[in-house]
């Protein structure tokens, strides 16, 4: 448990000291819905949960970018490897606090985006649950594809091609469970499985990604 | 005769088509110091890191049986952070427990106790070197893998790699480096292994 804690203070301490990159993510979400809402003015009324949630997917994969790009050119990624015994909660500790700072924060300010795109107030708190729920298995996808892709130098685009993918059945199961309609239960049990599945296999994947990251 | 720290034996290194080194044997126990020299590209740091398990090398057998400390070419200090908190950070990844004062000294000993509190990324390189250094002092670990310890320390700090190297290795502890300048001072060097020959 040290050793979770003491990666997430790190991280933490380290995105308030560099609060204009960690808000960057929740900047663009924001900003996507503005022009989304402008762009379509009543019509984005018809939108549904799925814009919201196609939006917060593009953000998070934004946010995972530089997950680890810092801590592999300072050296400090070389040390968690070399020093964390088992790496399990150091990857945790890493994946909690990239949730906290740029998943978090996108389901808090789900309903303001419902808001902007005059959706209906009443699907809001279902929206704004089913992505505290979803943005933790987003955190942990698109880390796994920020380890594959840190040692390579090249992030962005190479990313977002190949963690979008894996976020079909989240985008799925969320936009699902967040509409009222026969079968959102299912979509929540499912969405929660996911979860499930992702924080206890993700940090697995995450580690060994990040460990032939160091090879060259 | 006790169970030496680190055990390589046979060990190879192929980097793209170009072979680094082939069939080395490396063993470390308490007092040693082993040093790695050899030319520019000459597999030193490939080396090192493959004994601090950050690369696979393509044969062989390498076997740890204590902690170790591994400091390369990067430093391994948050720039946004002190170096006092990523000392910290560096001592809890490894579940030892934080000595507040023990850390303190450390900063003293490194001659970085006015810059303790200032962030990393505004520390000069010679700074950093010395601030990665610090988690040496701090370290229970028997073992330290140094790739090229002496770079940007002015002629103190140098002394200073010395003499820790010395204490290190009269406490019982093992020191595996690679450097082009003499880190043993006046005691003698155990091995000495040359690559690219």
């Amino acid at each position: 448990m040290s050793v979770f804690f003491a990666q997430l203070r790190r991280d933490l301490l380290i995105a308030i000291r560099d609060r204009s990159e960690a808000a960057n993510p929740i900047a663009f979400f924001l900003l996507a819905v503005l022009l989304l809402g402008l762009g379509l003015g009543r019509d984005a009324g018809t939108l549904g949960p799925g814009a919201i949630w196609v939006l917060a997917l593009f953000a998070n994969v934004l946010a995972a970018e530089g997950l680890f790009r810092r801590d592999h050119e300072d050296g400090t990624l070389e040390q968690m490897l070399v020093r964390a015994r088992p790496l399990f909660p150091a990857v945790l500790g890493k994946l909690a606090a990239h949730w906290l700072l740029a998943g978090l924060p996108l389901a808090a300010l789900s309903p303001l985006a419902v808001f902007f795109l005059h959706g209906s107030m009443a699907g809001a708190t279902p929206l704004c649950g089913t992505l505290l729920l979803g943005t933790p298995i987003l955190a942990a996808l698109s880390a796994i594809g920020a380890a594959l892709t840190v040692g390579t130098g090249r992030g962005g685009m190479l990313l977002a091609i190949l963690v979008m993918p894996l976020y079909v059945p989240v985008l799925v199961f969320g936009v699902g469970a967040a509409k009222a309609a026969d079968g959102a239960a299912f979509a929540q049990l499912m969405l929660a499985a996911m979860l499930v599945a992702a924080l206890t296999t993700a940090p697995f994947a995450v580690g060994k990604a990040l460990s032939i990251s160091q090879e060259y | 005769m006790s169970v030496p720290f680190l055990v390589a034996e046979g060990v190879s290194c192929v980097v793209a088509t170009r072979c680094l080194f082939r069939d080395l044997n490396i063993t470390a126990g308490g007092g040693d110091l082993v040093e790695i020299r050899g030319a520019n590209g000459s597999g030193k740091s490939t080396l090192l890191r493959g004994l601090a398990g950050l690369h696979v090398f393509h044969t062989g057998r390498l076997r740890r049986h204590v902690d170790f400390e591994y400091l390369g070419h990067r430093a391994g200090l948050g720039e946004r952070l002190t170096p006092v908190e990523n000392i910290r950070w560096l001592l809890r990844m490894r579940h030892q427990r934080v000595d507040v004062h023990a850390v303190d000294a450390a900063m003293i000993r490194l001659g970085l106790h006015g810059a303790a509190d200032e962030l990393c990324a505004t520390l000069s390189a010679g700074q950093q070197r010395r601030a990665a250094l610090a988690r040496l002092v701090v370290s229970d670990a028997p073992l330290w893998l140094l790739d090229e310890p002496l770079t940007a320390l002015d002629p103190s700090g140098v002394d200073l790699v010395r003499r820790l190297v010395a204490e290190h290795r009269a406490s019982g502890g093992a020191v595996i480096c690679a450097t082009h300048a003499n880190i043993a001072a006046q005691e003698r060097t155990s091995h000495e292994i040359v690559l690219g020959q």
